[in-house]
């Protein structure tokens, strides 16, 4: 029960080398078919990310260098000579190919720490591949768990909890302050990359009532239809204020469009309704004597950088508790793992002594022709339940054994004392 | 203080309190649940402590300031699970169970000592007394509410949220929490009030006999009232309104420690 992991990330190649990697949905289809019709691997699964692109797969039974197998695949199938791959590919096997699948559901291997959007990655490759038969019993048990590593560092740790980017930290800002956004309205001014990033996080976050103004109005067009908003004529910017719980400005502007006369309006107008203002730009859109005014909030991109920062270093202190836990559940793994295979020796050592058994027993009996039938299944009955409590009962008490590379050995000890490898049918 | 269920239960409500702080420090499912559960089993210990108190002085358990304070203790931690239960939230624990505690420890420090029995019980009593306590539990849960309020509202608009300050809940959900314990609060309140006329009339013929005690209480209805209304207009919602509600946690002060004590010649404890 093998596992073999071979892949690349953003650590170890460049980005061209991993868009000549990827796999779209079809391409990783099609790989699956090809590696499983070639006896390469007998489970498999493609996990392929804008930062890394990566087969984990159980080899089939009589494959030999499977791993060898799949890189010489990942070649050809790309049309990539080797050498261009060498530097770059990681190989895992067993434990390390678990540890290092937990680690990135975790989150711990992604260039953001902690970003949870990897999670969601790995649970829709899994979803595929189990959808189309190319999961197995240790891939699927290996993904579950996975899943489970990616929930419970979610939970009990803080490493996903804080924002590290300035857009999404001025969105969780506007959660410390109305709840859940379901509900709430954004005023997005500005449609550059800024903003998109901003409307992104929002979206993701449940907000569905949006607004955009710019300049340009045809850029604003092109992001409200993209994000399901609408536009707002730049004419009326003041009076839009009015609308939003939460307005966020990306601008080049020389002076502050938002003064203070302004928000103090618009205020009242909107009985003082609590006002998030992020402000992302340089110079600054928001007169900063705006967070005078009471029910609101001003943040600009100094005061979220800082909390970027902030929120960076509790990060890095969180490593350690996720690290126990992939530990955990990496050791919850091998144990299961040691288990299945200890219940495959056993039963194939069932198989051996039940074969060898009647083989014995007929050649015996041959000679005792006298015998009456009813003699003759007393004897195998005595045989086997000799059998039972010299063999298979001790054999059966070693799945109890806790220490697990112990369990392991005295498992393949078995396996190769009764040669139940060399005459499977 | 020497009832096992006393002594248990104190246990069970410190053993929350301190979950409830190591969960806020460093967030935890483990912690979380502890703390929920140690107040669950608080919870369920305090009432039988309730039980044994009545059982031991012959009376209702409310029947003096100690016996009333455990009461009010019990409800606001109930209260408290309630609101947990519905917001999913556990932040606010921490800042509610000194409370439940500390009036705990008070209530239970003195030897309960039979007394003699009020003129009338039944249950119109024991609903009039109850009601009014589950009432001032619901004003102190908005009061605590209120300050966290105005702590996180300072943070937020300073830009200094802190480790702790993510971990609240949201301001819009602090306020919501602290008019839903208003409300609760002026319902408990009113029908508190009404079932005590009630009882006043069928004792001795008249609705009120002057004490104080009635005009203290309306007082609160009224600026509770006040307050659920103004926190919804453009001069008072937000932090305004939390400092309102903090000021009328005031009076409910006054009424339930200087009127009971000195002013009320039949509402002694509650």
């Amino acid at each position: 029960m093998e596992i073999v992991l071979i892949g690349l990330n953003h650590r170890t190649a460049s980005v061209d080398l991993r868009e000549r990697v990827a796999f779209t949905p079809e391409q990783a289809r099609e790989a699956a078919e090809q590696l499983r019709s070639r006896g390469i691997l007998e489970e498999l699964l493609v996990l392929s990310t804008c930062n890394r692109s990566e087969l984990y797969g159980v080899p089939c039974e009589d494959a030999s260098d499977s791993a060898g197998a799949v890189e010489l695949f990942l070649a050809s199938f790309h049309q990539i000579t080797a050498n261009e791959l060498n530097g770059s590919l990681y190989r895992h096997r067993d434990s390390q190919a678990v540890r290092h699948l937990f680690r990135i559901a975790a989150g711990l291997d992604s260039m953001l720490l902690g970003e949870s959007e990897i999670l969601g990655q790995v649970r829709d490759a899994y979803q595929i591949a189990l959808d189309r038969g190319e999961t197995g019993p240790v891939l699927n048990r290996m993904f579950q768990s996975a899943l489970e590593v990616g929930k419970r560092v979610r939970n009990e740790t803080q490493l996903g909890a804080r924002p590290v980017s300035v857009a999404f930290a001025g969105v969780k800002l506007a959660e410390r302050i109305f709840g859940k956004l379901h509900n709430h309205r954004a005023l997005i001014v500005g449609a550059g990359a800024t903003s998109e990033q901003a409307v992104r996080h929002l979206c993701d976050r449940g907000v569905k009532q949006l607004r955009i103004l710019n300049r340009t109005p045809e850029h604003a067009v092109d992001l409200a239809a993209r994000f399901g908003g609408e536009v707002v004529p730049w004419e009326n910017l003041a009076a839009a204020l009015d609308w939003p719980d939460l307005v966020v400005t990306s601008i080049s502007a020389d002076e502050p469009i938002l003064t203070r006369s302004i928000v103090e309006r618009a205020m009242a107008a909107r009985g003082n309704r609590a006002l998030l203002l992020i402000d992302l730009g340089v110079p600054r859109n928001v007169a900063a004597d705006v967070r005078d005014l009471y029910n609101t909030y001003l943040y600009n991109i100094d005061d979220l950088t800082e909390i970027v920062e902030q929120n960076k270093k509790a990060r890095v202190a969180e490593i350690p508790r996720a690290e126990a836990i992939i530990d955990e559940q990496v050791e919850k793994f091998l144990h299961w793992q040691a288990g299945v295979a200890a219940g495959a020796v056993l039963g194939d050592l069932r198989q051996k002594l039940a074969a060898e058994r009647e083989a014995f027993v007929q050649e015996r009996l041959a000679s005792m022709p006298n015998l009456s039938e009813q003699e003759r299944a007393q004897f195998a009955a005595m045989l086997q339940e000799f059998l039972d409590r010299v063999v298979l009962t001790p054999a059966e008490r070693m799945r109890g054994i806790p220490e697990l590379r112990r369990k392991l050995q005295n498992f393949e000890a078995i396996r190769d004392l009764f040669h139940l490898d060399r005459e499977k049918p | 203080m020497t009832s096992p269920y006393v002594l248990a239960t104190l246990l069970f409500y410190a053993a929350s309190l301190a979950l409830y702080i190591w969960n806020l420090r460093e967030p935890s499912r483990a912690a979380g649940i502890g703390a929920t559960s140690c107040l669950v089993a608080g919870l369920a210990l305090h009432y039988l402590a309730l039980l044994a108190r009545s059982r031991m002085i012959h009376a209702v358990p409310y029947d003096d300031l100690f016996g009333s304070l455990s009461l009010f203790a019990w409800l606001l931690a109930a209260t408290y699970l309630c609101l947990e239960a519905i917001h999913r939230r556990r932040a606010v624990g921490p800042f509610v169970l000194p409370i439940v505690l500390g009036v705990f420890l008070l209530a239970h420090l003195p030897e309960a000592r039979p007394v003699k029995a009020p003129p009338a019980q039944g249950p119109l009593f024991a609903f009039h007394v109850t009601l009014n306590i589950l009432a001032y539990s619901a004003f102190a849960l908005s009061f605590v509410l209120s300050i966290i309020f105005l702590v996180q509202n300072r943070r937020l608009r300073s830009r200094k949220l802190g480790v702790v300050g993510w971990r609240f809940p949201a301001l819009e959900v602090l306020e919501q929490m602290a008019r839903s314990s208003v409300v609760i609060g002026c319902a408990s309140l009113a029908a508190g009030m009404t079932a005590g006329l009630i009882w006043a009339h069928r004792l001795e013929g008249r609705y009120w006999d002057g004490d104080p005690k009635v005009i203290i209480t309306v007082l609160i209805f009224l600026i509770y009232v006040g307050y659920t209304y103004l926190s919804r207009t453009a001069a008072w919602r937000g932090a305004r309104a939390s400092a309102l509600c903090i000021f009328n946690f005031l009076f409910v002060i006054f009424s339930y420690s200087i009127v009971n004590r000195y002013l009320s010649h039949f509402h002694r404890y509650f």
